[in-house]
Order: C-alpha cells, then structure tokens, then sequence
C-alpha cells in the first residue's frame, strides 16, 4: 500500500535540530505544525499543544491531555466514603483542600448532615481553603514568571508559598495531600501554635504581595507580554464554560462564594475583584486582589474560631479516635486506645465497623461546587446505598479552561501560546484524574 | 376498639396509612445487595448470608416541586413551568420530552427522553426565564440493574442571570448506545462529552469529533463501566500479602 501526500511537510517529532532547520528551509512547507510538549518546561506539566504554525503566527492551537490519568474517580469506587478524600485531594495538587471540600460536600449532602456541621469545622475549612487559594495563586503567577523567562517572580513565588505550605505542614502535618477535610467536619483540631503562627503570616504576606507587585504591575516589560493577549471575552467564557479569575477578569463578578455561599461564607465579608481587561494582565491583576481579599477572610477566620467540636456529632459517621500526632510524627490516641482495649467490648468493635467497613450513604446522588482557586470545582457524587461510592465524577475548571486555548491562540504569535496558557494556570494533575 | 378510644391519633391499621404500591414497586426493584457482613462461604453461621437487599424504586416527585421548608428548593415549580411553556412554544411538550421529575436533597432532576434533549438545552439556554448560560459538564454513570437503560449522561446547567442550578438526567440502553450531543448549544461539553465516551461508551451523536480524550486512541473498552475491572496486583507488607483493591472484603 502506498500513501500519497497530498502536501509536502518537515517531519520535526525528533532527530537533529539543524538537520531540521536546513530541511524546512530548502523545502516548499509553507506551514510547521510543531508538538510542544507534553513534556516541556513551559505547559505546567504533561501538557500537549499541537501549534500550526504561519512562521511566528499560530494558525491552529489544539490541545493533547491523558497524560496524566491516574484513574482517580474510578478508584474511589472501591474504597470507603472517607477514604475518597486520600484520592480526591490528588486530584489538583496545587488546590488540595478545594478538592477535598467539594467532595467532603458532596458526601455530607447525600448523609443529609448537612446542616450539623459544627461551626468550628466550617471555620477553619474556610480558612484552609482561603490560605489554599492564596498558594495556589502564587504557584500561577511564579510559573508564569518562570515560563516568560522571568526567574526572580519564580523564585519570589515559590519563597511566598513556602509560608503557606508551613501553615499546612503545622495544621495538617503534610505539606501537600493532606486529606485533612473529612466528611463530617476536618481530621483533627488545629494546633494551638496555629493562630500565632497564622497572625505573623497576615502580617507578612501582605509585604510580599506589594514587593510580587511592585515587580509586576507596571514592569513595562511584563505589560507588553500580558496586555490584549490571549483575549476572551464574557460569551467567549460563557460558552466554554470558564469560571474563577478568567471570568472575572472579563468583567462578570461571579463567584459561588457570594452566589451559592457554602461552609459559612456568607458571614465573611469580602470583595470580589473584577477587571474587564479580558486580557492575561487582567487575569494577573484579578489573582492578586483575590489573594489579599483571601487575607481579609483569613483574618474574620481567626476572630470567628470559638473552641468546640470540629466533627460532627454523630459516632457513625465521625472518625472515633480523636488522634494527636506524637513525638515520633504518627498519629496515635493513648485514651482512646485504652479505652476501646481496656473497657468497652462494643467500642472496640465500632471502631473495627467504622474503620474497616465504613458508613453507608442512602442511595441518590448530589452535586456540590466550590469556588476554587482555579473556578467552579464541582463533585458529582452518586450512591447506590452501599459503604463505597458508586460514582464520584469532578468537574474540574482546568479541564474545562484548556478547552479555550484554541480561542485565545490562533491568530496571535508563539510566545503568546505560553503567556495564555500560562494565564488559564491549568493543573495537569486536575486535568487528567 | 372505637376510633374515639385512639384519642385522636391515627388509626394506624387503616388502609390509608398504607403507602401505596410501595410494597408492589419494592418487590420489582433489582436486587442490588445479597448477604451480609461480606461472609459469601459456608462459614456464614448467621442466617444473614440468604439476604436479600433491593434497591429504591425510580423517585419521581410530583408538584409542588418546592418544600416551603427548603428555601433552595423554592425556584423549581418555577423552572419547571417556564420550561413547560417554552417547550409548548415550540411545538413540543413537557410530557413527551421529560419522563419524570426528582426533588431529592435540595436538586431537582429532569429526565429527559434522549431525542429530545437536544431542544431542552437550548430552551433552557435561550428562553429569557430560564437562562441556563452555564453548563458544567457531563457526568456519566453506569447502571448495569437498569435493564434498557443502563448508561445514563448527567448534565449539571448553571443560570448566573437568576442563580439557579438544576440536573438533567438522560438514559440510553447498552445495545443502542447513543444519545445527542449538546455542543452545538454548550460548545464547553465538547470535552465532557469525549471524556464520557472514552469512560463509558455513550456515542454523542453530532459531537465534532467525538475521540478518546484520557485514554490512548488504541485502548479497548471503557474503564469507568462496572464491568470493567479495576485491575490491580497484590502488595506486600512486612510479610503479609495485600490484595488488589477490587479483590478485597467488600462489605457493600
């Protein structure tokens, strides 16, 4: 069988750089249609872009993703409700906590626990999440530093970060993963250190945000790659279904915090910053005044927490043993130990139920979302009455958001592909599952 | 025994109390659980192993579709009549395109009959009372018990103009796997609707370019079915072997 080709093209999936050069140049190839990525240090992980190339101008922009499928939903349906936060908060390494929240609330809807939530739980849920926006933030405009060849915002974000992930290392004991949210309220009570160390944080972090600004605002440099590049306007967001700092930077102030308030937020009182720039610049700017509303909230936050439960009361459903990390760093629960060993016979055996066979969900199914860092993260959770999900799906922004490269690349230039991208802060890990 | 000697509360032998067809519509409902405790072998001394667990029968509400105790639920009758009237305005009816409607847990739920879903996104997109602008993907889920219906699409649509949020529920048999697609209304389901096929194996007829999206272009079957396997191989830990997930003590 022989194939015929209808154009001439430069094969350039490999092989010796000037080798291909002096090909495209002697041949009659009039377009290249190059493959970036997936791995390459500018498409946030195992990104694919095929670009069809007009010399510099980009002709066609699609997208390759799968890269990174972990399988995560399909997963979940063979191990207990609880356990689905462990899966589910890998999802999006960089936004954790929102994946285990929207999840978390999924659960809690199908038990109909709503509502008994207890209150310190909701607090520091939002305080999690508000301090996991800002992290999340902060990792978007380093990359987009780094990938514009811009190493000092890299490093300035990645330092800036590093205050948060502590915050997370303290509360949570894991600097990522933290499977900390559960159904029924959050693993364990904060540490007392915890409020000392978040209110030196507030004090900080708002000195790092004006230097992260005065290196970017009106750097004439950054301007001229960011301003009216990678357009896309309200009904060009609103057909692809594009949500958080992308939306709101063309203009629509919407956020589920305010529309649709979960976890207690509408006692908080905050802005929702929004620019009608369109534009990268404009997703920049909306990013940055995120992260300093998120202080403001973090600050209610403190003033709200009031000591009390942080799982709901209900023994089946909340963890039984409340556990406090040792001074070998593993949980463990001396009390409860000797409790359930020593004393009760039917403890012992509910902590083996509870532990091993888990809680049963009655049948139905729920859609929770969360306004993340990235926009509407929603949970899809269906239960056939059984200790295990029977489906869990996650409408996750960044897979959406790629959808929209096309429309923001084709027609402007190579060195725009990564500012747009760059801009979307698609997480491969949210991407794939 | 006189009524009055019940002192006002109900008779509860009447037949009234009785709910009706439950017990009929239970009997008919697949069997979704046998046993219990997870014992399958003869080491079962407990009786319980001869269980015998079915599932709901299909929920349908009935209007008012609001709870006037739940303020989330206080748009439905709304949604559902604005619906009503634009799908008669367009030569349609509510009847012949939605089978059943479900209030559960604060969401309403419309199953639409799968030819006519293509013209109830975009009523619900474009009539002025509705406003469904946001549509937040498919979702699929595979119901192997639900003969004739085993595969269902699940759209989840957003109205930012009057803050609503509703579910569309669609159906479509294993033998004849097809459902339309809504790109042409929601160009964001694109990928949603490539990611439902390559996990489930809905075709979307009229999708652009329907293409595995995760899996590679060459995989066999759809993974996220039910009887698609897991996979998996055993672990060890200080000596002891670790099953698979999928071969461990289920208890569901």
């Amino acid at each position: 069988m022989s194939t015929t080709s209808t154009e001439a093209y430069v094969d350039i999936s490999g092989g010796d750089w000037e080798e291909v050069v002096r090909e495209a140049q002697q041949g009659s190839a009039d377009r290249l249609v190059v493959n970036m990525g997936p791995q390459h240090p500018s498409t946030h992980g195992v990104l694919r872009l095929i670009l069809t190339l007009d010399g510099e101008t980009v002709t066609e922009a699609r997208v390759g993703i799968g890269y990174l499928h972990t399988g995560i939903e399909k997963n979940t349906e063979y191990r207990t409700w609880t356990q689905g936060t462990t899966f589910v908060t890998r999802m999006d390494y960089l936004m954790p906590i929102f994946n285990e929240v929207a999840y978390c609330l999924a659960v809690e809807r199908l038990l109909g626990i709503s509502d008994r939530i207890p209150e310190r739980a909701n607090v520091i849920r939002v305080l999690m999440m508000e301090l996991n926006r800002i992290s999340s933030h902060l990792v978007a405009m380093a990359t987009f530093g780094m990938e514009l060849g811009a190493t000092t915002i890299m490093t300035n974000g990645f330092r800036e970060r590093e205050l948060v992930l502590d915050i997370f290392e303290l509360i949570t004991g894991l600097r990522m993963n933290h499977a900390y949210i559960r159904p029924g309220g959050v693993a364990q009570d904060l540490p007392h250190s915890a409020a000392g160390k978040i209110r030196e944080f507030l004090a900080e972090m708002p000195k790092r945000l004006q230097i992260l600004r005065k290196l970017l605002d009106a750097n004439p440099v950054y301007l001229q790659r960011t301003r009216d590049v990678a357009h896309l306007d309200l009904s060009g967001c609103m057909a692809l279904g594009v949500t958080g700092p992308m939306l709101r930077a063309s203009g629509l102030a919407w956020d589920l915090r305010k529309a649709k308030p979960y976890c207690g937020y509408e006692n908080y009182e905050f802005d929702v910053p929004v620019s009608d720039g369109c534009d990268v610049y404009a997703r920049y700017r909306v990013r940055v005044a995120e992260m300093e509303q998120s202080l403001r909230i973090i600050e209610q936050c403190l003033d709200f927490l009031e000591p009390g439960p942080i799982m709901i009361d209900d023994a089946k459903i909340g963890w039984p043993a409340k556990l406090a990390i040792g001074s070998d760093g593993m949980g463990n629960s001396p009390d409860h130990i000797a409790h359930i060993m020593g004393t009760s016979m039917e403890a012992l055996i509910h902590h083996f139920k509870i532990v091993t066979e888990g809680f049963r969900v009655p049948p139905g199914q729920a859609y929770t979302a969360v306004e993340s860092a990235k926009g509407e993260l929603g949970c899809h959770a269906v239960s056939d009455g059984g200790p295990r999900p029977y489906r869990v799906h996650f409408r996750d922004p960044s897979f959406t958001h790629l959808q929209a490269v096309a429309a923001m690349c084709e027609g402007g230039t190579v060195a725009d592909v990564i500012a747009a991208v760059a801009s979307l802060d698609p997480v491969m890990g949210g991407v794939d599952r | 025994m006189s009524p009055n000697e019940h002192e006002g509360k109900p008779n509860l032998n009447g037949d009234e109390n009785l709910p009706e067809k439950a017990g009929e519509e239970r009997l008919n409902s697949p069997v979704v659980r046998k046993g219990m405790f997870g014992a399958k072998t003869s080491g079962d001394t407990s009786g319980y192993g001869g269980l015998f667990v079915r599932g709901q029968p299909p929920l349908s509400s009935q209007r008012p579709f609001a709870d006037p105790d739940d303020p989330a639920t206080a748009y439905f009758d709304d949604v559902a009549d604005a619906l009503e009237r634009s799908l008669a305005e367009a030569g349609s009816s509510f009847g012949e395109a939605i089978e059943r409607v479900v209030v559960d847990r604060s969401e309403i739920t419309f199953h639409v009959r799968r030819e006519a879903l293509p013209e109830v996104a975009r009523r619900l997109r474009d009539d002025p009372q509705l406003r469904f602008e946001l549509c937040m993907g498919v979702s699929g889920v595979h119901y192997p018990a639900d003969t004739d219906r085993e595969l269902h699409a699940v759209y989840h649509l957003r109205s930012i103009t009057h803050n609503r949020q509703i579910r569309l529920e669609v159906a479509c048999p294993d033998a004849d796997p097809h459902i339309p697609s809504i790109v042409a209304t929601y160009p964001t389901n694109d990928w949603h609707e490539r990611e439902t096929w390559d996990f489930f194996g809905i075709i979307f007829d009229g999708h652009p370019a329907l293409t595995r999206i995760q899996m590679p272009d060459d995989w066999d079957g759809h993974p996220q079915r039910k009887d698609y396997p897991l996979g998996g191989i055993p672990v060890e830990y200080r000596g002891a072997r670790v099953p698979p997930p999928d071969e461990r003590r289920s208890y569901a």
